[in-house]
């Protein structure tokens, strides 16, 4: 249980430094969160000390004309983004807003979005992941010193990359103090096209014809009931074009084409087409049920509807399909059980899980993660090691 | 000249026992030799792109499949033998350099496609599949891989994943770091792991972003699932050329802050028009101080729409010429110029150091005007190419290789830009790595404590540094590798 007795929270990095060196000495585990907006996810954290960054907050730079900010660790999300809308700019991994999700109201930090590395509907676009766009860190290891890695520029290969072993290693391996992220123009306009298709396979297939055209496509999601909210009744597929307004008639109507043979196609613009994503996006549409646990697997899109069908079998999962059906967020009963059917499909289907939420006496029983192979896990221990040799750092967030 | 480690003189006295131990471990094939430690045929391993650096190996591998890769790596491991592996030998950092008493292991052999997917738009192909080779292989289905480095003609998807290559078009696609979804892995003990798959992003540490640019630090990569893409409807240059490199600095800030982003933005500046139009007649404006190209993609109306608006924005900056291409052959003629750079500076220059460190873009023109006082107090002739929109800078620094002196002169210019770079708060390498050139130069951009992490995770991979020893790490600190006396 992440039953936490003190928190610490530094308000600046040499707080942080401090606070480790501490910690480490005395070979007192730490929990590092930011405000703990996903404490629900993976394994909870055995530590009786929690160290927050929420104290490590504000924007350092933004030079819009280089798309680049930097940011402290604890600066909430929303802040950020106001700051980029003001000047007609976004992060292009379009972050997930959880907090439905995970049923509370506390803010979501840069520190914790990196951590966790965690991409929205954009992801399939070729801007990428999170982690692609973070191009420098700040961050204390377990030898409680600051280690910089990347900087402030587009391209950088000097040394090995440990902004990317940072990003989503869910605070294991070390703190982040400040990250600094690419940027990319807020686009002009977003138009959805939903596609009324007959079954999943054939929904994977229309988000395919749409990420193989040339048209730029930069949202493929599979509602596999629809969504009421939205009036859309049964599998929808929706694929997103953004661009300059004026572009996205005729590639609106090019698209309509290639995909008239999937179904009836309807289509969404402006407000509807973003709220309709923001949906997507915060896996809204999901509609999990409190007491539910939540699964997010990343297969090959392919092998998506099979997999969908599987777990539907297996325990009525509820599905939403997102980056043109490789992502499956699923919901279902808290059960070992549940779990051992979505660790065999995933195997199954060459893909990852992840446990993304489930009530800590499941989620502390089983792996939240897929297993390493041998080779692997020796060296993922042997890093571990060598980024935090005191084992202090969220010590059995990610595996026991 | 950079400081070799020295040779381990029990291993180059086991020299025949070693080269019929990995004979038997790679035959030969129809191909020819999976083995090769003839002296004179070892003087083709000599050297990679950097040629000014060369050192034949012990011995040169050959293998055909993963399993032989892992088999030459475990035998190695157990005999504490170094190891050195190398793609097409492009590397302008001296990332395949040799050492006297390592083992190269070449992957020219593995250069089979084994699977394309264009329905969930990934590729896997062996690691000697040449860059090129994979856009080849799916461009009759309109797709690309995106990263497009100017040797990719020759340079393999292996050496790419290792170095992180970049290239012209990273504005929009990235590097090879965002293209790829797996790769085959082998451990310096030989074992063989799959990491990632053919799916987006990693449940747990993510392996794949670690090893890409790790320059054969951490293993080998043997086969790469890269995500393939389909090619927009087409693709359009433009010419703006200006009066001052501080303006055409400007002009890229403003197309940037205008929100749009083209697939390319490539400055050249005086030396380098005059070098590239000598070369090409590709009617470059000679007058002019600064030169972008600038490339749009889409259907051809929303071509003419972008190349619209950058013509106004150039407009506002008193151009010396605005040439917008009307047809895909006038963009060809555009680019004509820029894409044989190397080979016009090599004509004015027989030897010459690219350069490649990353600027904030902003800081341009500061570290152009640096740049040619170094070049005057040096007497050395610098040609600059720079990928604007991402800030990656490419100084040519022209010297002549029967001097010595003019040697040492631009490797030292080289330094004083490349440290420039980390003073105005870039990076000493955006593309090319640092291999051995820039080894030594890794203390002024990262601190001892940033250093000692990062060597630390390297002996977590290859605990008795084995494998490319003597890159990106300067000697200094690792006993493993005394430098020779």
């Amino acid at each position: 249980m992440s039953v936490a007795t003190e928190a610490l929270a530094p308000v600046d990095e040499a707080g942080v430094v401090q606070a480790v060196r501490e910690a480490a000495a005395r070979r007192m585990p730490l929990a590092v969160e930011g405000h703990g907006s996903k404490r629900a996810m993976l394994r909870p954290v055995q530590a009786a000390r929690t160290l927050s960054t929420a104290g490590l907050t504000g924007i350092t730079l933004h030079k819009p004309a280089e798309l680049v900010l930097s940011a402290r660790a604890g600066t909430p999300l929303a802040e950020i983004e106001a700051e980029l809308a003001r000047h007609n700019q976004m992060l292009a991994a379009e972050l997930p807003d959880f907090s439905g999700l995970f049923g509370h109201e506390r803010p979501s930090t840069l520190g914790g979005m990196v951590a966790a590395n965690l991409s929205g509907p954009r992801r399939i676009a070729a801007s990428g992941a999170l982690r692609d766009q973070v191009l420098g860190v700040r961050a204390v290891t377990g030898h409680a010193e600051v280690v910089r890695s990347g900087g402030r520029v587009h391209k950088n290969v000097t040394g090995l990359d440990l902004c990317k072993l940072l990003a989503g290693s869910h605070g294991t391996l070390g703190i982040l103090t400040e990250i600094t992220l690419k940027l990319a123009p807020r686009p002009e306009a977003s138009l959805t096209l939903a596609v009324g298709v007959a079954d999943l396979a054939a929904g994977v297939a229309a988000l395919s014809a749409g990420l193989g055209s040339p048209f730029g496509v930069t949202g493929a999601a599979l509602l596999p009931e629809g969504a009421a909210e939205f009036g859309l009744e049964g599998p929808t597929a929706l694929l997103r074009l953004e661009d300059m307004a004026q572009f996205l008639p005729h590639r609106a109507g090019r698209l309509q084409q290639d995909l008239a043979g999937f179904g009836t196609v309807t289509l969404a613009e402006g407000e509807a087409s973003r709220g309709l994503w923001r949906a997507v996006r915060d896996v809204r549409l999901l509609e999990a049920a409190p007491e539910q646990a939540v699964w997010r697997l990343s297969v090959r899109p392919g092998a998506g509807p099979n997999l969908a069908w599987r777990l539907n079998k297996a325990f009525g999962a509820r599905l939403l399909l997102d980056w043109g059906g490789g992502l499956l967020w699923v919901a279902g009963p808290a059960s070992d059980t549940a779990h051992a059917a979505v660790m065999a499909a995933a195997r199954a289907a060459g893909g990852t899980f992840t446990l993304f939420r489930a009530p800590d006496s499941l989620r502390s029983a089983v792996p939240v993660l897929p297993e390493e192979p041998p080779a692997l896990a020796g060296i993922a221990a042997r890093v571990k090691a060598a980024m935090d040799p005191e084992g202090i750092l969220n010590p059995g967030r990610m595996r026991g | 000249m950079i400081d070799l480690p020295e040779p381990n003189p029990a291993v180059l006295a086991r020299r025949d026992e070693i080269l019929a131990a990995l004979h038997s471990l790679v035959p030969d094939g129809p191909f020819g030799q999976g083995v090769i430690g003839d002296p004179h045929r070892l003087r083709a391993y000599e050297t990679d792109g950097l040629s000014a650096y060369r050192q034949p190996p012990l011995a040169v591998v050959l293998p055909a499949t993963t399993g032989e890769v892992a088999a030459v790596l475990r035998y190695c491991h157990q005999n504490g033998i170094r190891v050195i592996p190398r793609g097409a030998g492009t590397s302008l950092s001296g990332g395949a350099l040799p050492l006297a008493d390592a083992v190269v292991v070449g992957l020219m052999r593995m250069n089979r496609i084994l699977e394309v997917n264009y329905a969930d738009r990934y590729a896997v192909v062996e690691a000697g599949v040449t860059n090129i080779g994979i856009t080849q292989a799916v461009s009759a289905e309109g797709f690309f891989y995106a990263p497009d480095p100017s040797s990719q003609l020759a340079c393999m998807i292996g050496g790419n994943v290792m170095m992180n290559s970049g290239g012209a078009h990273c504005l929009k696609y990235g590097v090879t770091a965002g293209n790829l979804l797996g790769v085959t892995f082998v451990t310096v003990e030989g074992e063989v792991v799959g990491i990632g798959g053919q799916h987006l992003d990693a449940a747990g540490y993510d392996w794949l972003g670690l090893i890409t640019g790790s320059e054969g630090q951490l293993g080998m990569v043997t086969e790469v699932t890269v995500r393939i893409l389909r090619a927009a409807e087409g693709a359009r240059a433009m010419l703006a050329a200006f009066r001052a490199n501080e303006v055409a600095g400007q002009v890229v800030d403003a197309i940037i802050g205008s929100g749009i982003i083209p697939v390319a933005l490539e400055f050249m500046d005086r030396p380098a028009i005059h070098a590239c139009e000598a070369f090409a007649q590709a009617g470059y404006p000679l007058d002019a101080e600064a030169m972008l190209i600038i490339e749009v993609e889409g259907s051809s109306e929303e071509q003419d729409v972008l190349l619209a608006r950058l013509k106004e924005i150039c407009a506002r900056f008193d151009p010396i010429s605005l040439r917008v291409a009307e047809t895909p052959e006038e963009s060809a003629a555009i680019w004509k110029g820029r894409k044989g750079a190397f080979g016009a500076v090599g004509r004015i220059s027989p030897d010459y150091l690219c350069m490649d460190g990353t600027i904030p873009t902003g800081e341009l023109p500061y570290v152009l005007r640096r740049i040619g006082e170094m070049s005057d107090s040096y007497g050395l002739l610098v040609a600059n190419i720079f990928h604007a929109g991402d800030g990656n800078l490419h100084p040519l620094i022209m010297f002549d290789a029967n001097d010595p002196e003019s040697f040492r002169k631009a490797e030292a210019f080289g330094a004083d830009i490349l440290k420039l770079c980390v003073e105005v708060g870039g990076c000493l390498t955006g593309e090319h790595g640092v291999g051995v050139e820039k080894r030594d130069l890794m203390t002024v951009q990262f601190n001892p404590a940033e250093l000692a992490q990062q060597r630390r995770i390297k002996s977590a991979f290859d605990p008795q540094w084995l494998l490319n020893p003597a890159k990106v790490f300067p000697l200094e600190g690792n006993p493993a590798l005394a430098p020779a006396a």
